[in-house]
């Protein structure tokens, strides 16, 4: 074959390869890709987003679809993901739920401007105009479980049992041991943050750790808590919970869970994005806006 | 201070979180005498839990979890067999596409059966009458309050030294693994010995699986052993292939964690970053150490080949 001719058909390919990917979705359906690094069905973390994401999509009906990819807790891996979600051009949203993903988002979103990008826990933007960042003020409803916690316990100590002391479960932590000392200042509100946001049997002995020390109410932030609700269920004392409802693996253990509605922030974001504005904004759940709410389990108060 | 730290809750925690350790531990133990070296322990662990709790949760029988455990255990162990020793693959990559394939299956098993985390009434903690009662030194605290897989693992120890050191299938084993054409002249099946360590190790490790899932934690979760079986496998190291010198590292490391936890819970001004970092940093110096007088065995990751 001639070889001018093979140069040509080479050309011709690349070119179509280079176009194709970036040819956006063009129909009416609004279409998001999210990496969480858990499970969808952590009780914790992943799930807050992906329930956050089904109920958008229930309420958008056929207008709105949803690709997850659970599990990536290696960042790289989560980086492939993101880069072919990006480049494949057919979706209007892409959630990098995890702080851990910033420097990815922070890399990528310059090389796909038509594209928008979100991640979180984190409020920073990086000052590129098709990024958001989104957060939880878990303060708010870790204060109101640790001054719920402070009433109920009757030893006056706490445990609470945290993964790494960053973003939204420091939020948390500092929030309930505020909530539990403005009730009671000489409660003693235990902490030991584990260092992993998955090592559930070392999370579940530093949960026997507190009751073997007096501690009479537990709580936790993260996916491996599932561990330490256990703990509290098999010793018959009271757990608060955060990021998403774990009413039912606490059963009668349960007094209260703050949950993350990210579908509220979600809908602010998807609004600005078909008015044009694909980023720049950061965005907090609070309880005043109802992207926390604070759910009652079994036990009650 | 010191009466705050180190309390008999401590010393109870270390044996409990000793104890999948040595299940695993003492299983790979005798996999690597035989000269099969099993990465994949921690992927086996991974469906021994799912499927200990999964069979637990079915039929409200801890037992049959544990049967399950077993079992599955068992069927892994007859895979990474064939793979290391029919097929001669390269063990260390193989025990990791094992270990992939635990994790991997698992969770997949996990979504599809389960949905959802789920406590299981499990194994509750056996108190040895008399005995637990033992107020001096915490001893009853410490010894005699835990569940039966607790007390299982500990009697683990006499019983496969016991057949590691006394027995003719346990001189199989060390010949096997020391020197396989030797053994093989003696008329030793050496492919026979190692499959059936390697599906030996490989039940335990299941079992160490289930000791989490239905006695320590009582709940499943993806990767839930969050690579407790790597560590397993440094233990025999550590170790040095003895099941006595395992059971003081897997108490050693233990120890160190629960400690950890303790200082952490009482408040003392360490950082915690600090506390949890040194169960592994004293593991690394103790096999730095265990390694100048290593007793490996000679043929551990090589192949058998008859007539080499």
């Amino acid at each position: 074959m001639n070889k001018r001719l093979v140069t040509l058909l080479l050309v011709m390919a690349a070119l179509l390869v280079g176009v194709l990917p970036t040819v956006n979705a063009q129909d009416d359906v609004f279409r998001v890709a999210a990496v969480a690094p858990s499970a969808t069905n952590d009780l914790a973390f992943s799930q807050s987003m992906f329930d956050a994401l089904t109920l958008v999509d229930a309420e958008m009906g056929d207008a709105f679809d949803f690709v997850f990819q659970e599990g990536t807790f290696v960042v790289d891996d989560a980086a492939v993901a993101l880069r072919e979600w990006a480049a494949s051009g057919e979706y209007d949203l892409i959630i990098a739920h995890g702080s851990q993903y910033g420097a990815i988002v922070e890399e990528l979103a310059p090389e796909f401007p038509e594209t928008s990008f979100a991640w979180g826990t984190d409020q920073n933007t990086f000052g590129l105009p098709n990024v958001f960042a989104y957060t939880a003020a878990a303060g708010e409803g870790g204060f109101l479980n640790g001054a719920m916690a402070a009433m109920m316990s009757e030893s006056g100590i706490i445990g609470v049992v945290g993964p790494i002391e960053v973003g939204d479960a420091k939020l948390y932590v500092d929030g309930f041991v505020a909530g539990a000392a403005a009730i009671r200042p000489d409660v003693q509100v235990q902490v030991t943050y584990i260092q992993s946001f998955s090592d559930v049997p070392l999370a579940t002995e530093a949960a026997n750790t507190f009751v073997a020390n007096g501690a009479d109410v537990l709580t936790g932030t993260a996916q491996m808590v599932v561990g330490p609700i256990a703990v509290a269920t098999e010793n018959g004392i009271p757990w608060f919970g955060t990021q998403s409802s774990q009413a039912d693996l606490a059963a009668e253990s349960g007094v209260m869970f703050q949950v993350y509605r990210w579908d509220v922030v979600l809908m602010d974001m998807i609004a600005s994005i078909q008015g044009g504005t694909l980023g720049g904004e950061a965005f907090t759940l609070t309880l005043a806006n109802g992207g926390l709410q604070m759910v009652m389990g079994q036990r009650g108060m | 201070m010191i009466e705050q730290v180190f309390t008999a809750s401590v010393f109870a925690a270390a044996l409990r979180l000793a104890t999948p350790y040595m299940f695993a531990s003492i299983g790979e133990m005798f996999g690597q005498r035989s000269g099969v070296l099993n990465l994949g322990v921690d992927g086996i662990m991974l469906m021994g839990a799912f499927f200990a709790h999964y069979v637990a949760l079915m039929t409200g029988s801890a037992v049959l979890g544990v049967g399950a455990a077993l079992l599955v255990g068992a069927l892994l162990g007859l895979a990474t067999a064939f793979v290391s020793v029919t097929l001669k693959a390269e063990q260390g990559i193989s025990g990791i596409g094992m270990y992939l394939f635990g994790l991997g299956m698992s969770e997949l098993l996990f979504q599809r059966l389960v949905g959802t985390p789920r406590s299981v009434e499990g194994f509750s903690a056996i108190y040895i009458p008399l005995l637990s009662d033992i107020q001096f030194l915490g001893i009853g605290e410490i010894f005699f309050r835990h569940n039966i897989l607790v007390y299982v693992a500990f009697a683990l120890v006499p019983i496969s030294a016991y057949i590691i050191n006394r027995t003719p299938f346990g001189l199989m084993i060390r010949a096997v693994g020391q020197n396989p054409q030797a053994a093989d002249a003696m008329g030793i099946n050496v492919a026979r010995v190692r499959y059936m360590t390697v599906i030996l190790g490989s039940m335990l490790a299941g079992l160490a699986g289930a000791a989490l899932s239905v006695a320590l934690l009582k709940v499943f979760q993806q990767n839930l052993t969050s690579g407790l079986g790597f560590i397993a496998v440094a233990l025999v190291y550590f170790g040095r292939w003895r099941p006595v010198g395992i059971m003081i590292g897997a108490l050693l490391f233990s120890f160190v964690n629960a400690l950890q936890l303790q200082i952490s819970a009482i408040g003392l001004n360490i950082p915690s970053e600090f506390a949890v970092m040194a169960p592994y940093v004293i593991t690394i110096i103790a096999l730095v150490f265990a390694s100048r007088q290593t007793e490996k065995p000679d043929a551990l990751t090589k192949p058998f080949e008859r007539g080499e």
